[in-house]
């Protein structure tokens, strides 16, 4: 049989499998799968063992192909989906400063809240925005939403599907244009929060829907950012958090925290440090650190096994890689 | 048709991973959908908030807007239209114009920007009391401290190179690489954690919402 029959073979049985999953799914033939804590740990050392086996192998000189890492790396993060075992998170400072700015805020006060990401980051950003809204909304603290990125204010809409959803916000039976608006995308970038440092309505006439500013009751009698009571921006990249802290923190005085994928963290610690940031919510750790400070259980919290399942194999190949490389560059030594 | 989109997300995500097996006709397809309609995406995104949302309703607002017409924006359209000319290569040197008068504006711009958030103020933020202002910090704090201010003397000292790296300047640029190196390492767990947060967004749409064996 050649390989490309092997493949096309492989392919097939994968999609029957999957329509008869789907057609499960469907049909509710079975239910959720779950693994009971022992075969979890089971599993852990299968892993542990399995990864073992691929350090004495490269201690031997019998190197892995690439895709022997993908394999890894994929069971580290589908496993702990069907794991009931519950991962320990810590909060760190920086969220917790999130956290105290938020605790700070009055009923009705009102917060900005910027979409500045696409699908694409919606991993890392969306449990963020979920769990900071639900916050908002559940303690009486209203929310204004735009976004300097197309897609922001439809993952805006998303989010406040999900906290919508949720038993303490249902409570507070927040209304549309009262206690909540989406204000949708603006082009421009900068020049955006640039113009909103003087004038709001300047950049955004209408919201969302189409509704006139002036007709919306939470936003009508907002100028500029002085009328902003808390910041918080969701950054994937630019324009993002970078822009904001350059021209509505130091120029205008705004109040703001952020919440950045992984990739951008690392360059915002410097304006935490310097107190530009009030708080900043780093990746999915960051996203799931604050679901837990707020007490509200999401996707950041659900995800975090994953990751670090992820995380730990990720360190054990880069160990595994080093002795494959010390070991090649000892032997090289020795033919010399 | 939920039905449809799920198979379709399913698909196009599984023919993207389909590249770490090997390049495939199925990664391929799924590459230049997703090129595609990026493309289209944007195209529209651009027409409809720039050329009509910005220029062509700010020109000529509607009766019931309220709005005084913005004839200024004629400008940036005839700016725009002149970056265009590029693509006629004996009159393409008009395309220069608008060119400098962005590099200009941005460049003006940003200098003040940077200066003042990425520079001044990151200055600020380094200059501290190690012990605090009462000299009443924990430990852990007065190492923060040391940390930074080592960390940002050294990490300038590498990047000096008016002169020779050798004795106690070698020393300190020396212990500024590793400063640098450490600020890396901290990168790529972050970036890896990035990563790592995409494929477990698209495991939990083929294992939840694809094939409902998540809850």
């Amino acid at each position: 049989m050649s390989i490309r029959t092997k493949e096309i073979l492989i392919a097939g049985i994968i999609l029957i499998i999957s329509v008869i999953v789907y057609l499960g799914k469907v049909y509710d033939w079975f239910g959720s799968a779950q693994f009971s804590p022992t075969l979890s740990v089971i599993v852990i050392v299968i892993i542990f063992l399995a990864l073992l086996y691929i350090l004495i192998r490269t201690i031997q000189g019998k190197l892995i192909d690439r895709r022997t890492v993908f394999v890894f790396v994929g069971f580290a993060v589908v496993l702990p989906f069907f794991m009931s075992i519950t991962q320990n998170i810590r909060i760190s400072p920086e969220v917790q400063q999130v956290y105290n700015a938020m605790s700070t805020l009055q009923p009705g006060s009102k917060v900005l809240i910027s979409f500045d990401y696409d699908p694409p980051s919606a991993p890392e950003l969306q449990p963020m925005a979920e769990s900071f809204i639900t916050y908002c909304l559940s303690h009486d603290i209203s929310v204004i939403i735009i976004g300097l990125w197309p897609q922001g204010p439809q993952q805006a809409n998303l989010a406040l599907e999900i906290a919508l959803e949720n038993e303490a916000v249902k409570a507070k039976n927040p209304q549309y244009g009262i206690n909540y608006v989406n204000l949708g995308f603006q082009t421009g970038n900068e020049f955006v929060i640039q113009r909103m440092g003087t004038d709001f309505r300047s950049m955004f006439q209408t919201d969302y829907s189409g509704r006139h500013y002036d007709d919306i009751p939470l936003v009508k009698n907002i100028k500029n950012f002085s009328n902003i009571d808390y910041s918080f921006n969701l950054s994937a990249g630019y324009p993002g958090t970078q822009e904001w802290v350059q021209v509505a923190v130091d120029r205008y005085g705004l109040w703001m925290g952020a919440g950045n994928t992984a990739v951008q963290a690392p360059m915002m610690y410097t304006y935490l440090n310097a107190g530009q940031l009030e708080g900043l919510l780093g990746g999915m750790n960051g996203a799931a650190e604050f679901e837990k400070v707020c007490g509200i259980t999401g996707k950041g919290t659900k995800y975090m096994l994953s990751q670090s399942f992820a995380h730990v194999v990720v360190i054990a190949f880069i160990l595994i890689g080093n002795v494959a490389f010390f070991i090649g560059g000892r032997k090289k030594k020795l033919d010399v | 048709m939920e039905h449809v989109a799920l198979w379709v997300g399913a698909f196009l995500t599984l023919g993207i991973i389909s590249f770490l097996y090997k390049d495939n006709p199925w990664y391929k397809l799924s590459e230049a959908i997703f090129v595609g309609i990026s493309a289209g995406y944007w195209f529209v995104v651009l027409f409809w908030d720039n050329i009509y949302g910005k220029f062509w309703v700010g020109v000529f607002p509607s009766d019931d807007s309220g709005n005084a017409p913005d004839y200024w924006l004629i400008v940036g359209a005839v700016f725009g239209i002149l970056m265009l000319l590029r693509l006629i290569s004996k009159i393409g040197w008009i395309s220069r114009w608008p060119l400098a008068f962005i590099v200009g504006c941005t460049s003006g711009l940003y200098l003040i920007n940077y200066f003042s958030s990425n520079m001044m103020r990151q200055v600020q933020g380094t200059i501290i009391p190690l012990l605090g202002t009462s000299f009443d910090l924990p430990v852990y704090d007065i190492i923060g401290n040391l940390v930074i201010v080592v960390g940002t003397f050294t990490g300038l000292i590498y990047f000096f190179f008016s002169k020779e790296h050798k004795g106690a300047f070698g020393g300190a640029a020396k212990i500024g690489i590793w400063v640098i190196m450490v600020t890396f390492g901290a990168s790529f767990g972050y970036t890896v954690m990035s990563r790592m947060s995409l494929l477990i967004g698209r495991i939990d749409f083929l294992f939840g919402e694809w094939l409902g064996l998540i809850k």
